[in-house]
């Protein structure tokens, strides 16, 4: 009996990668049985999945016979509060890690979301303007290679320069390099104190909170048709200092302080159960009112980090999505046109079925030709969700 | 046509160095002990250039390797003796500083120091600051992932810049990443930052800006060892205090910045530690006194406040003039630069102080005590037989321990031709076979900076879908292309 009889099972109803069922599923436990696993399925086009809280994004693969699921390769291996670091498996739940003792992973993310499928998605929330994302967290990464090969890169400190950083080629890869099994982190201390700033100042008021002495933690914005714009802002530190930095942004944006975000608060506009289109679109930060505008003029829900420029849009229901595929092309160029201007890129990340054949999913990708060659070097039968990424890779 | 009549046509005849005197101006970088004078000198004006002559160079199949300042400390900018050296000392333009964006655009050539120069009068700087920053270039850090002092709080090189526009080693103009974040597609400018100039060389850097801190405060606290005033640093940390920065010196290191810049730290230390906290007024003062506090109750004899600007740069002269400083007190020295996690210092200061009295060889510490990133100096003198061998015994015994204690063998220097050999001790075959596919999918040639970095070149095999007439290097002999 091989890895691939003891370990796969046949695929259920809800073993589906963004509308395409998958033949087997298979949950290796340890990096050695994925690197078997793996191993023995050469001839099977593979997709990683974690917490599944993305899968449902990006266009479907191509082909697809086995689903790696992450959720038994669960746990925390080591927590050097010392050190400010963790070693985690990769499929870890985020929620963990952002709860350990008097620390946290400050990466915002879902809490059934995986450690290693937040670090395949790049995926980030609000605190990115402060603590980064997990291109800048994550120190030390393992990876099976598509041939079966276990692999390391970086290690279990933060300050290292030895060889390649291949943490960050893995970090947004969307599992078309390996499987990642084990992640390294930079921890944070929990703050003593956090206070929220919230008020409906226009977005360009964003510009002034960045440019005052406020060492916001993160910056948002929520723009929808027919509604007054919202800002909020997020201030961490000691309780006086958080107070009275939190006191002179509430007078700047004539808004008010509170203990808690506003609802809207790192949650995508769009509905979790039913996300009919949704667009990430990312820009310079000077740009970014001119983005929300266009967006909400576009008739979409926009939100997202006003302080780094990265931005996220949809429809807030199935019923508001244009009727006609033709008209989601439309608002997707409308907006690429605009995150083009703005300096940054607009990716979709789900659109209706009908409409998907007629849109660009990524627009203008820079490097494209140099991430084929990267690919075909890792993945040279392209068995690792092909299909799934940028420019067909 | 030769490669020197190619380059000829591409650039003005005072951008290209052949005459052999001139040549040996670029024969090594700061680590001068590797010396390999270079066949040609390049120094091209233009992002355009610098493509024009990448591209004979993968034509001719010649190596080439990119030089910045030649401050770099692992030999990555030695040349290659029968390659092209493309300095960029002409492209030191800043093309524009965008506070608004929290942007600027820099060429490669221009000065660390400078884009904080440009940014100040608009309230912002350029965070990594390396204590080569009044002379290393942009493009040196982004090939090295340089950090500095105050990484600690603000991170590295890699965590501030956005976008590169490259040369690849085919001699291709690529735009990687931009002036916004989360550019689609794989990281290839993570990949690219800290490669060391094996994947192409950078013609244009997007850094980000960072708003100057409202209040900066800057403490001395002198202790009668390295471990108290490691365990004061342990404490801060705990505390949930990250600085922006803490620095550490031992008994040895004092005593050449003392000789050298007067720096009049407290009599009889046993370490100093230099801790710098910078942000919000009310969140600084309140972090500055725990601070103090903590440094207290780990023994430490004297604490010293910096009152302005005069007496912090008075507090960072010592640490900033160190590793010169050294000179001072031995004719040679090693500089060592290896990591481990902070809380295993202790335990790692007393086993290269037993390493080094062992082999009869002195060390002094200096080091970014925050990060774990340690600078030993070893001190040896060349004139007495054997005593060089013995200080390169100790230093590498000295990379041997972090590696043991789950830590670095580079924390900013880089890995260059010096520490190649040790590469096979961090990392399993498997793991540089796989960073070396990245090289292959840039360099498949492997011209682009070759023995650098990796202790044994990967063959790449057939590039997929490209074929060339031209045989290989090796078979071609070098020199007559020239
Ligand atoms: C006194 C002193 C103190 C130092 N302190 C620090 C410190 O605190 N922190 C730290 O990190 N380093 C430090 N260094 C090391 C050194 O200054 C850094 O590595 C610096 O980034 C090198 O820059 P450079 O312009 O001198 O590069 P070079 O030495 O010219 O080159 C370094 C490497 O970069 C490559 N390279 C250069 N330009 C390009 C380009 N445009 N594109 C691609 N590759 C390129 C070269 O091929 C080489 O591999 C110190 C050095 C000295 C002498």
């Amino acid at each position: 009996m091989s890895v691939l009889d003891d370990l796969a099972v046949e695929a259920g109803d809800g073993d589906v990668i963004a509308g395409v069922p998958a033949r087997l599923v298979a949950a290796p436990a340890t990096t050695e049985e994925a690197a078997a696993l793996i191993a023995a399925s050469r001839d099977l086009t593979v997709v990683v999945r974690g917490g599944g809280t993305k899968v449902q994004q990006g266009p479907p693969p191509r082909r697809l016979d086995l689903i790696i699921d992450t959720r038994r390769l669960a746990g925390v291996v080591e927590h050097a509060a010392g050190d400010l670091i963790t070693v985690v498996k990769a499929g870890t739940p985020m929620a963990e890690l952002h709860d350990l003792p008097g620390q946290q992973l400050a990466l915002d993310a879902p809490p059934a979301a995986t450690a290693g499928g937040t670090v395949a998605a790049n995926a980030s929330g609000p605190r990115r303007l402060r603590y980064g994302t997990a291109r800048d967290l994550l120190i030390g990464i393992t990876v099976v290679r598509p041939d079966g090969r276990i692999t390391k890169s970086g290690g279990k400190v933060v300050k290292n320069v030895a060889g390649y950083d291949l943490g960050k080629l893995y970090t947004g890869s969307q599992g078309t390099l390996g499987l990642i099994t084990e992640c390294v982190f930079r921890l944070h201390p929990v703050p003593l104190f956090a206070a929220f700033v919230r008020s409906n100042a226009p977005p360009t008021h964003a510009a002034n909170i960045l440019a005052g002495q406020f060492a916001a933690s993160a910056l948002e914005v929520s723009a929808a048709p027919g509604a007054a714009p919202e800002l909020a802002v997020l201030l961490e530190g000691t309780e006086a200092g958080v107070r009275a930095r939190a006191a002179t942004v509430a007078r700047l944006l004539d808004g008010e302080v509170t203990g808690a975000p506003p609802p809207w608060w790192d949650t995508p506009p769009w509905p979790a159960d039913s996300p009919s289109l949704a667009l990430k679109l990312t820009c310079t930060l000077a740009a970014v009112p001119a983005l929300v505008r266009a967006a909400v003029e576009a008739g979409l829900t926009i939100r997202g980090s006003a302080g780094t420029g990265v931005l996220y849009a949809g429809v807030p229901s199935p019923a508001a999505t244009p009727g006609q595929p033709g008209q989601v092309a439309d608002v997707v160029n409308l907006l690429r046109a605009a995150a083009t201007a703005a300096g940054g890129h607009a990716v979709v990340l789900i659109a209706p079925p009908a409409a998907r054949d007629g849109i660009d999913m990524w627009g203008p990708v820079p490097g494209l030709d140099l991430m084929r060659r990267v690919k075909d070097r890792f993945d040279p039968d392209h068995r690792f969700a092909p299909g799934r990424f940028v420019g067909g890779i | 046509m030769t490669l020197l009549s190619r380059l000829r046509a591409e650039l003005a005849p005072e951008q290209l160095i052949t005459d052999r005197q001139r040549l040996r101006t670029y024969e090594c970088d700061g680590l001068a002990h590797y010396k390999v004078v270079p066949a040609v000198v390049v120094l091209p004006r233009s992002a355009a250039q610098v493509a024009a002559v990448v591209r004979a160079c993968a034509e001719e199949r010649v190596p080439f390797v990119a030089r910045g300042s030649g401050t770099g400390l692992s030999g990555g900018a030695l040349p290659h003796a029968d390659g092209v050296l493309i300095v960029t000392s002409q492209l030191r333009d800043i093309l524009a500083v965008r506070p608004e964006d929290e942007r600027a655009v820099v060429q490669p050539g221009v000065i660390n120091l400078q884009v904080t120069q440009a940014a100040t009068p608009h309230g912002y700087y350029y965070a990594p600051d390396p204590s080569s920053q009044q002379i290393c270039s942009i493009g040196g850090n982004v090939a090295e992932n340089s950090g500095g002092a105050h990484c600690l709080k603000y991170g590295f090189t890699t965590n501030h810049v956005t976008g590169l526009q490259v040369v690849t080693p085919d001699g291709d103009l690529v735009r990687l990443g931009g002036a916004a974040p989360d550019t689609p597609g794989y990281d290839l400018l993570g990949a690219f930052v800290g490669s060391e100039g094996t994947l192409g060389v950078a013609t244009e850097v997007t850094v980000r800006l960072t708003r100057l801190p409202e209040t900066v405060r800057t403490l001395l606290a002198a202790f009668p060892s390295t471990d108290q005033a490691g365990a004061a640093t342990s404490a801060i940390i705990a505390a949930g205090v990250v600085p922006a920065a803490i620095e550490m010196m031992d008994a040895l290191s004092i005593e050449a910045a003392e000789a050298a810049v007067h720096c009049g730290y407290p009599a009889g230390a046993g370490a100093v530690l230099i801790v710098e906290l910078d942000g919000p007024a009310a969140e600084v003062d309140a972090q500055f006194d725990e601070v103090s506090r903590l440094c207290t109750d780990n023994g430490a004899f004297e604490t010293r406040v910096a009152a302005d600007d005069t007496e912090r740069q008075l507090i960072w002269r010592g640490r900033k003039s160190a590793f010169a400083a050294v000179g001072r007190i031995s004719p040679d020295y090693i500089v060592q630069d290896g990591v481990i996690p902070r809380t295993a210092l202790p335990t790692v200061l007393r086993r290269i102080n037993e390493v080094a009295a062992d082999h009869g060889v002195r060390v002094a510490n200096v080091f970014h005590a925050g990060d774990g990133n340690l600078h030993p100096l070893v001190l040896f003198d060349d004139d007495v037989p054997g005593e060089a061998g013995r200080a390169e015994t100790v230093s590498g015994a000295i990379l041997d321990l972090c590696i043991e204690h789950g830590g670095s063998i580079t924390g900013e220097h880089g890995v260059g031709v010096d520490k190649a050999r040790y590469m096979p001790r961090m990392f399993t075959d498997d793991d540089l076979d796989t960073m070396q596919l990245v090289r292959c999918a840039f360099d498949p040639d492997g011209i682009a900076n070759p023995g650098k970095v990796f202790p044994t070149p990967r063959l790449c095999g057939e590039r997929p879908g490209r074929h060339r007439g031209a045989p290989p290097l090796q078979e071609a002999g070098v020199a007559e292309v020239f």
